[in-house]
């Protein structure tokens, strides 16, 4: 698929703190792709580049093909929807979503039914009338998604539109902007510090830290196989452990030797060992189990419990669907597949990157 | 309600003085305005005044030259309120310091001061007769008030409509351009529109006090430009109180309408007046 929006050697600071260093980035014709990172780790900065509210100290901005770093945000072929959504309110809903047709001088016809097609879309069919301060934070959300496709850009940009939102609406929103992407054929840029969401709508999720980049990929490989220990820590709960790579297929934490099906890594090669709480599986102890491990303490999640497991001095968390009472003693054992091998930092950038949060 | 009640009490201070300055006056300028010299109603006071043409020039001339001056506070004060905004450090304080420091100077000063500049033997004639230009002829005429009300009322018309351009959120701006509105564009639709209410508020705070000030035009008229307020003035200082109060009473229309006309103009636009 072809390159819509390519961003090359992008440099960005201010007051002397390097927001951006060198960032790569680029977005195929309708993904859609995922900005994901905790606060200050650029996302925000990058999308402004890419809408042409910030000028890069360094660096370009392609799209389709054109280099568009010096062209001003009302030439670009894209829009954004706008964190607390910058609706208009000295204009009503109809006009808000107009505002952009208008300016490009388009005839009342056109304009009338984009407003209809547009307030159907975003199911807010019958509001046009209202004013934008009489609604509900979802309704001007849905406004101002509105107000931005009826122009028709080749892509959204979407700075945290769904950060404002109560949990419930949220979630609904999400599928919402998944069938949304999915009927017009829009590539869509988002921008989030929400994890679950990200995994949610994406196809693509690039994880971000201090401005560099610490993983490109689907929400699988994201979740599945960390990159290294920041995204394993960001992305969902991790037990991030010392290990050593034995050999190929082979691994050893916490003491025990387990079964592994990574390969390459070397051998007696120090490593880091992830496991998600939810791949621990806890056994009856017996002669033949391998890792002990003792209850500290237990928490009811809903779905799952969580629990703390001491085993060898290490404090594993783990969610099970199954009560172990605190005290108990279990047994711990992992499928090798579920076993997420990592190379240590081996930088002392990467290092500080992985720490921060 | 023991709380409410003791807030209430807040406000008796002012209330007492609200009363007593400007309640009772206001009474008394009725009771003269409608009544004649023997005491008995009559609307002859108002008549009088309204048929009078020194008077009714008095106030054709009060109403152009507030109208002119408000125009050019305006158009002074909008341009520089937008700069102030765009600073990058937005310093509350200079923005008071600018509204604050011509009240440093004390008022007539200030006027007879503006006077000497402008006067025939002027300072600003010296220099033109010396560069050999033709000498201005503005003192004592209609533009040398005009300067004045300028100089004196500007800040009236700063103030608010800087309080309401730094309110504006940025991102508004922002959507704007996103939505292909160029700088112009974005002024027109989004700026100057969300701006009105203090614009409002602008043109209240200099249009009213000008169309009933006498001081400047006094300073600068050089006694012989009659504003209303002057004419007023000279009724009051003459012991004609019936006749005075009549031509207040026709002032005091002008400045409901002007009030009626703005506070429904800022209240379509949902802003207040202040």
């Amino acid at each position: 698929m072809e390159k819509l929006l390519e961003l090359r050697n992008i440099s960005k600071s201010f007051n002397k703190e390097l927001v951006l260093d060198e960032f790569n980035l680029y977005v195929k014709r309708n993904e859609f792709v995922t900005l994901l990172g905790p606060s200050g780790c650029g996302k925000t900065t990058a999308l402004r580049i890419i809408g042409g509210f910030e000028k890069p100290d360094s660096g370009s901005v392609f799209f389709e093909g054109q280099d568009i770093t010096d062209l001003a945000p009302n030439k670009r072929n894209l829009n954004t929807v706008f964190q607390k959504y910058a609706l208009f309110p000295h204009m009503n809903v109809e006009e808000n979503i107009a505002f952009g047709l208008k300016i490009k001088n388009k005839s009342k016809q056109y304009i009338a039914d984009k407003i209809k097609y547009a307030l159907k879309l975003v199911n807010l069919d019958g509001y046009g009338k209202r004013s934008v301060d009489a609604m509900s934070g979802g309704q001007q959300q849905r406004v101002a998604i509105a107000r931005a496709i009826v122009n028709e850009p080749q892509m959204l940009l979407l700075d945290e539109p769904l950060a404002a939102l109560d949990l419930k609406l949220r979630q609904d929103m999400q599928y919402e902007l998944i069938r949304l992407k999915n009927e017009l054929g829009i590539t869509f840029l988002y921008v989030t510090h929400d994890q679950e969401e990200a995994l949610t709508i994406s196809d693509t999720i690039v994880v971000m830290n201090q401005g560099y980049i610490q993983q490109i990929g689907t929400p699988e490989s994201i979740y599945n196989e960390p990159e290294n220990a920041f995204v394993a820590d960001f992305i969902g709960d991790s037990n991030i452990i010392d290990g050593t790579m034995i050999d190929d297929l082979l691994v050893e934490f916490l003491g025990v030797k387990f079964k592994c099906v990574d390969t390459g890594f070397g051998k007696n090669k120090p490593v880091d060992v992830v496991l998600r709480p939810e791949d621990i599986i806890l056994t009856k102890p017996d002669n033949d189990t391998k890792l002990k491990g003792v209850v500290t303490s237990l928490i009811f999640k809903g779905v799952h419990y969580e629990m703390d497991v001491m085993v060898n001095g290490y404090e594993l968390l783990v969610h099970s669907t199954k009560l172990e009472p605190v005290g108990t003693e279990v047994g711990i054992d992992v499928d090798p597949e579920n076993i997420q091998i990592m190379n240590k930092p081996a930088s002392e950038d990467e290092e500080v990157a992985s720490l921060e949060d | 309600m023991k709380i409410k009640l003791s807030k209430k009490w807040l406000a008796s201070p002012y209330i007492i003085w609200m009363v007593g300055f400007i309640v009772l006056p206001l009474i008394t300028i009725f009771i003269y305005g409608f009544t004649a010299v023997d005491g008995g109603f009559t609307f002859e006071n108002i008549i009088n005044a309204a048929k009078d043409k020194v008077n009714m020039k008095a106030l054709g001339l009060s109403l152009i030259i507030s109208a002119i001056s408000t125009v050019i506070c305006f158009l002074l004060a909008y341009p520089l309120a937008m700069c102030l905004n765009n600073l990058k450090m937005k310093r509350k304080t200079f923005v008071a310091f600018l509204f604050i420091l011509p009240m440093w100077l004390n008022f007539t000063l200030q006027m007879t001061a503006i006077n000497a500049l402008l006067e025939q033997e002027g300072i600003i004639n010296l220099v033109l007769t010396k560069l050999g230009i033709e000498p201005l002829q503005i003192a004592n005429t209609p533009t040398a008030i005009v300067i004045g009300m300028v100089i004196d009322y500007f800040p009236f018309m700063l103030l608010p409509i800087y309080n309401v351009i730094s309110r504006i959120d940025h991102r508004l701006i922002e959507a704007s351009k996103d939505l292909g509105a160029n700088s112009v564009k974005t002024f027109f639709k989004i700026i100057f529109p969300l701006s009105l209410p203090g614009v409002i508020s602008g043109i209240t705070m200099v249009f009213i006090p000008a169309i009933s000030d006498f001081a400047i035009a006094e300073i600068l008229g050089g006694g012989r430009l009659l504003l209303i307020g002057n004419i007023i003035e000279q009724d009051f200082k003459l012991g004609r109180y019936n006749g005075g109060s009549g031509l207040a009473l026709i002032l005091m229309a002008f400045v409901l309408i002007t009030m009626a006309v703005t506070s429904a103009k800022s209240d379509k636009e949902g802003g207040h007046m202040l």
